[in-house]
């Protein structure tokens, strides 16, 4: 019987499992009271559903629907003047939901927050461009890799991917190698979809090597005649070297490269 | 109205053809100013822009979805690919922040030398900046005389690891070798010719040369709290008098033992931008002399110590049969960080380079997302290259140091 794979998520998975191996956390630490990062939470206490300090960071986990007030709060009230990175991680095949994180420093404070929220497949977030500009790429490239919608977002746009590419690279649902679509994209946008039978997937892709094609391709030390048929195997022939590839004519007088530093 | 058939394709919304005075031009991705794959499309009234719009992706080659299929050790030399010109430094980053998710250090020897590459990365990409750069404004020979110091320090780089381009010269956990024989002293030597070039040759060349600043000056002025606002990192915010270097605010390695400056600039111009990195290579040789000593107080392991994430020792593996077990383990699984996600900046040739990775448990990242500093920069220049000259765009995607392999990923 073939091997069941998951569809909701194809990338590589780890071929050893131990069912009774249970992996550890990162500890996470409680804010104390009278550093920098209490004063944050104090602000943000109308909004923070949970906080805590993983590795150095403070985590704070938000509602998505208040994300544009939290971080206008956040940018305001505690000085986090910059965005560092804003991106997704899916979480379709778990729970049906994206997990947003939101990366900020503190120029004067040399600390960084991370404010994540979830939202639901197919539910759009609400920009943060009017308060940062960095997230004007950032928030396009997760719209391009996740295929997340962003409220008032001056220029959603695919940003990395071309205008026209179908799916979303970063889904865990997209295979590692592309999809159908990619794999016909070059056939479909040259010569339109009809050809797809003419040209064939033996043709698709220019940079393919068919190591039995012996009209167009050879291996070196393995050399064989021109149109031969190696599909069977062919004979294996040593290398035969060159005695004399270097030929010093002129020891004394040539210029030597002995020291380069 | 565009009129897309097989022949003329559609021209992602752009309208070439227009009514009034102003002129859409393609710049890049072929452009030998572009600094790689760059199509900036400028809407142009006069020589002057009125509306820019970078298009990136050229180069894109899917380097976090190749992450979350790859072990932790496997994607590594993948990390050479980002930002080509200092692949080292990308290499750190991400070691590091696997190295703070599994809660090890790098033991004191392979910090030195992790630190001493980083920094000999950082003087080979300014020496690159400063070339690229001068060439674009329109001095040749800049260019001749940076590529030769650069050219001496990746043969310090092939000495050490074998490499120029893509070093992979980190591994998580310490670094794969020592420092071979003789190269101390290449270093010291390295340092010298780069701060007596620097001062002498491009410092003399550019620093006071009219054309130059005549380029140069009041081009691509921005503020220090539009820097902020548009996540410039690096020498772009130093370059916009905002004091902020990671090396220095959250130290890493050694870098908090170390005494080095960090020059900020208030000019906020390209002429800041250019001081900048020349200070900084003489911080970069500064910092490198310092650790000649600290090297060789140092005791001799290179790798960290933790069998279940790292292989231990040969000489252990080969006598212990716990640690062979261990090695095989990671051999053929690859390591299993615990659960968690962590953040870790570092502060790269370019600006802040930093790694996102949510790790579920799993041989492979749950999500690895690569903050990369020119990614912003670019964004950037769809602000700061409206209203200047045409002449000037070139000056300014030079001065800001973008490089596409981090840009695209």
């Amino acid at each position: 019987m073939r091997k069941y794979t998951p569809k909701d998520n194809v990338q590589a998975k780890s071929y050893y499992t131990d069912r009774y191996w249970v992996a550890p956390r990162v500890p996470r630490a409680a804010v104390e009271e009278g550093t920098h990062f209490a004063d944050v939470v104090k602000t943000m206490a109308h909004f923070a559903k949970e906080s805590y300090i993983e590795i150095g960071t403070l985590v704070i986990h938000i509602d998505a629907k208040e994300n544009f007030e939290a971080i206008k709060t956040l940018k305001e009230q505690c000085g986090y003047t910059q965005c560092s990175e804003q991106s997704a991680v899916d979480y379709l095949a778990q729970d049906g939901e994206f997990e947003l994180f939101y990366q900020f420093l503190n120029v004067n404070e040399a600390k960084r927050v991370r404010i994540v929220c979830r939202i639901k497949q197919g539910e759009a977030i609400e920009s943060i461009v009017p308060l940062f500009n960095s997230a004007n790429f950032a928030e396009r490239e997760m719209f391009d890799m996740f295929g997340i919608k962003v409220n008032n977002h001056p220029f959603l746009k695919r940003i990395i991917m071309p205008d026209d590419w179908e799916g979303h690279p970063l889904l865990k649902t997209y295979p590692l190698h592309g999809d159908e679509f990619a794999s016909w994209y070059e056939v479909d946008k040259i010569f339109g979809k009809e050809y797809r039978d003419i040209i064939g997937p033996e043709n698709r892709d220019p940079a393919r090597i068919d190591r039995y094609d012996t009209k167009r391709f050879s291996r070196v030390g393995y050399e064989v005649p021109f149109g031969a048929d190696i599909s069977e195997g062919e004979k294996e022939q040593p290398i035969e070297y060159s005695e004399t590839l270097l030929v010093d004519y002129n020891k004394d007088s040539g210029k030597q490269l002995d020291h380069r530093k | 109205m565009q009129q897309p058939n097989k022949l003329t394709p559609f021209f992602e919304n752009l309208n070439f053809e227009r009514d009034d005075n102003t002129m859409v031009i393609n710049f890049g991705p072929q452009h030998p100013s572009a600094h790689g794959q760059l199509r900036l499309v400028l809407e142009l009234d006069g020589e002057q822009v009125v509306k820019a719009y970078p298009d990136i992706g050229y180069l894109h080659r899917g380097i976090e979805k190749m992450a979350e299929n790859m072990t932790y050790n496997e994607f590594l030399p993948t990390t050479d690919r980002l930002d080509y010109i200092a692949a080292t430094s990308n290499n750190y980053a991400y070691a590091l922040a696997v190295e703070k998710l599994l809660g090890i250090e790098a033991p004191r020897r392979a910090q030195v030398i992790r630190t001493m590459l980083l920094e000999i990365n950082r003087i080979i990409s300014h020496l690159f900046f400063i070339a690229t750069h001068a060439l674009d404004v329109g001095a040749m020979s800049v260019f001749l005389y940076a590529f030769r110091e650069r050219e001496f320090g990746m043969d310090l780089m092939e000495d050490y690891c074998g490499a120029r381009l893509t070093h992979s010269a980190v591994r998580i956990g310490g670094v794969p070798l020592d420092l071979p024989e003789g190269f101390i002293e290449n270093l010291i030597a390295w340092c010298d010719k780069v701060d007596h070039e620097v001062k002498n040759t491009y410092e003399a060349l550019l620093t006071e040369n009219r054309i130059w600043k005549m380029r140069l000056e009041d081009v691509g002025v921005i503020s220090g709290e539009d820097a902020l606002n548009w996540g410039c990192t690096g020498p772009m915010l130093r370059g916009s008098n905002v004091k902020y270097d990671i090396r220095k605010e959250e130290p890493y390695e050694l870098y908090g033992e170390l005494d080095f400056d960090i020059p900020v600039s208030d000019r906020c111009d390209s002429y800041g931008r250019y001081m900048l990195y020349m200070q900084e290579i003489y911080q970069s040789t500064r910092i490198l002399r310092q650790l000649v000593p600290m090297y060789k107080e140092s005791s001799p392991e290179l790798m960290a110590h933790a069998p279940q994430y790292i292989s231990a020792p040969k000489e252990e593996i080969m006598t212990q049969n716990y640690a062979l077990m261990q090695h095989f383990v990671l051999v053929t699984q690859g390591m299993r960080p615990p659960k968690g996600e962590v953040y870790v900046p570092t502060e790269s040739p370019k600006g802040e380079l930093g790694f996102y990775i949510k790790s579920e448990g799993e041989p492979y990242a749950y999500r690895l997302k690569c903050r990369a500093p020119s990614f912003f920069h670019t964004g950037l220049l769809q602000d700061i290259l409206v209203g200047t000259y045409i002449a000037d765009v070139v000056t300014i995607i030079g001065s800001t140091n973008i490089v596409f392999g981090e840009v695209d990923r």
